[in-house]
């Protein structure tokens, strides 16, 4: 008897050697072929690293500087220039706007257009000169602690470097005015007060895509969209069909996700709840028109919780909710504005933290019906009437 | 080009010089067919000779690389949407809902065509394909012959014209098969054009016009007797010992076309009469072997066409 033979008997009948190795094996190189064959899926397998290295290594920044400040200048006075030089100075302001009025100074705060604002009272430098110690408002959109917390901690050294500047003042007091700060609507500097209505955006995000990414493309691998496609049926009734059910349960889970927050963690909404649940259901839909607009364009499931991916990270690395978003470079900003957390993010802490209103949430409103609009317009032409 | 002659009130399928290709290989070439209403029309041919995709051309879910037709007077490049309407398509992979239940699919169904009365229309149609005890059953837990039962009750539910029906009776056992044909057969009589894909020979005896293609090619059509008829094929019956030898031994001998065995007897067929009757002149009356003269099935007519076509062709 040779020794195969043994080791064959001892084995059982037909039990070939290494069988382990050779059936894992076997298995591996099917795995292989298979991903080969899926491009996009290969493809993301290096995209997607790539992709979020670069956004971490190149877009953030948590020490944010150039910050879009508006002033409101009630007097035009050299002192108030140099203050003003002072602060640019520092290299966390870059004044973008000047206003003419108390209300439209609350307004652009409000809708998060500016993160700070300069106010310089009237007869300030009479005031300085006379050594009333004037005091300089310089108000700070706080909802998001890290953006503002640097900026603010640089005003001490600003009093000094606008002096030095300014020659006019003759003996001046150790301190001839100061600056005050105003921290609005996150006072005390509170992290969950920032994180809790950008998690509703992000969670939403996330959940929502994922329903929708997949809906097309499970009725091509189960074999339904044959018999779907042989019947009366347009792609846009397809598409609405698909996305309304999701609605609802978007809904559900955001009322879930802001009432826990305002239980747990305190978070207050200082605006119109209806106005909240409003934006937020137009949110969810588009949120839910790129999920099944990406089901149109991929070729299986796999594709598309991959592309629900390549979409969800930018969303947080970009949107504002986890990094400042004023902190991030140029191209950066305009990526994020392509992004509907990006807007929902400065709606929700709008109406939650600041109470704002409609009329301050024009923009990004507009800006998430557009999205909305294009999604569903590709998802309607790219979806195949025809099995060609 | 050719327009497509106008079509009468009498036909429903009437197409011309349908052609499709996928990825550069031709797969239905220069079809045309007319089918006239009322008629059940057999689709015969081999695997992946163009069944599927012709008749998915014919109610728009494929559009023809060339050629044009009708299908119930409407236009099939133009006018796919009012063909869906009036057209049942039975898929050869069970296609409706796994995860929904018999009348939670047929009202789906009903919904879409916008029946009236979605929830009375599918409790009828449970009635009249025998499923009533299963309607809460999820359809893909259905042994293969219930499936297709629905999904046949899926396509006629919305009352088509015409039923499309892809290789419908695959893979269900004999009684089975046998109660779907009666069905087709009462739907037939109440008027409706029904076009069938099949491989079962038997099963294309009960079409009253068929039609054989293969790779892409029409090449045969008609009732059955005038298919045969047409092949102009001489068919000898053997029975007796040894018919493996004798198979063995006349195969690829001039005149002789085609040998197969059927059960106990042989099979031996050729197109030029005289050579064939001269090649086998020997073997007749010798080692106890029966020889008669009979006709050709219609399984060596289709098996004689493709043997051909494949030298035509490939």
């Amino acid at each position: 008897m040779s020794v195969t033979e043994a080791t064959n008997r001892d084995r059982g009948v037909g039990e070939p050697a290494f069988g382990f190795w050779r059936r894992s094996y076997a298995m591996l190189v099917k795995e292989f072929i298979q991903l080969r064959r899926d491009r996009v899926s290969f493809a993301m397998i290096v995209m997607i690293p790539v992709m979020q290295l670069l956004l971490f290594g190149y877009a953030i920044n948590t020490t944010p500087r150039h910050l879009p400040t508006a002033v409101l200048i009630q007097e035009d006075s050299d002192l108030a220039r140099s203050v003003l030089k002072a602060l640019e100075n520092t290299s966390y302001f870059r004044f973008t706007r000047e206003v003419h009025s108390v209300a439209e100074f609350d307004d652009l705060l409000q809708s998060g257009k500016v993160l700070f604002g300069v106010e310089i009272p009237r007869g300030f430098e009479r005031a300085v000169r006379r050594g009333d110690r004037p005091a300089l408002l310089v108000a700070a959109d706080a909802t998001d602690p890290v953006a503002a917390g640097s900026a603010l901690g640089s005003l001490g050294v600003v009093v000094q470097t606008a002096l030095a500047h300014d020659l006019h003042i003759g003996d001046p007091p150790a301190m001839p005015f100061e600056i005050r700060a105003h921290a609005r609507y996150n006072p005390a500097a509170e992290s969950r007060l920032n994180i809790v209505p950008g998690l509703v955006g992000t969670i939403l995000t996330m959940t929502m895509l994922i329903f929708t990414a997949l809906s097309v493309t499970r009725e091509i691998e189960r074999g339904t969209m044959e018999s779907l496609l042989s019947m009366p049926i347009k792609p846009v009734e397809v598409m609405f069909g698909k996305i309304i059910p999701y609605v609802i349960v978007g809904f559900i889970q955001a009322s879930l996700i802001v009432g826990i927050g305002v239980l747990l963690f305190g978070v207050p909404i200082l605006g119109s709840v209806v106005l909240l649940a409003a934006l937020t259901t137009l949110f969810i839909t588009t949120n839910l028109s790129i999920g099944y607009t990406f089901s149109t364009i991929v070729q299986n499931q796999l594709q598309a919780m991959q592309m629900s991916m390549m979409f969800f990270l930018p969303s947080i690395l970009l949107s504002g909710f986890m990094f400042p978003f004023s902190g991030m470079p140029v191209w950066a900003q305009y990526l994020g504005e392509g992004l509907p957390l990006t807007h929902y993010i400065r709606i929700v802490r709008a109406i939650m933290l600041k109470g704002a209103g409609p009329a301050n949430l024009q923009y990004d409103t507009i800006a998430l019906i557009a999205l909305m609009l294009v999604a569903m317009t590709i998802a309607v032409t790219r979806f195949r009437r025809t099995l060609d | 080009m050719n327009l497509a002659p106008a079509s009468s009130p009498d036909i429903a399928i009437n197409v011309e010089g349908l052609s499709k290709s996928f990825g550069g290989r031709e797969v239905v070439h220069d079809l045309s067919m007319q089918v006239k209403r009322g008629s059940i029309y057999g689709f015969l041919g081999p695997n992946g000779s163009g069944k599927t995709t012709t008749i998915r051309m014919l109610c728009g879910l494929l559009t023809p690389d060339s050629g044009e037709g009708t299908c119930l007077g409407y236009d099939i490049r133009r006018d796919a949407d009012k063909i869906k309407r009036q057209v049942g398509y039975m898929t050869q992979r069970f296609s409706l809902y796994q995860d929904l239940s018999v009348r939670e699919n047929l009202e789906f169904v009903a919904r879409l065509y916008g029946m009236p009365d979605a929830r009375g229309a599918a409790r009828d149609m449970i009635q009249r394909i025998g499923l009533n005890g299963r309607e809460e059953q999820l359809a893909g837990e259905l042994s293969g012959g219930w499936k297709q039962r629905l999904a046949l009750g899926a396509c006629t539910l919305p009352n088509p014209q015409l039923l499309l029906l892809d290789e419908p009776t695959a893979g269900v056992d004999p009684k089975a098969r046998r109660d779907f044909w009666n069905e087709i057969h009462a739907l037939a009589a109440e008027g409706l054009t029904v076009l069938v894909s099949t491989h079962y020979m038997d099963e294309a005896e009960r079409c009253h016009e068929i039609a054989y293609i293969a790779y892409g090619h029409l090449l045969a059509h008609g009732t059955v007797d005038e298919v045969i008829a047409k092949s102009a094929l001489s068919t000898w019956t053997v029975s007796g010992d040894d018919l493996n030898g004798l198979a063995a031994e006349l195969a690829g001998k001039p005149g002789v076309d085609m040998v197969a065995p059927f059960g106990t007897s042989l099979h031996v067929s050729g197109r030029d009469k005289a050579a064939l009757e001269a090649t086998i002149a020997p073997y007749r009356d010798t080692r106890g072997w029966h020889w008669q003269d009979s006709e050709p099935s219609l399984e060596d007519v289709f098996i004689d066409l493709m043997n051909r076509s494949k030298d035509n062709f490939q």
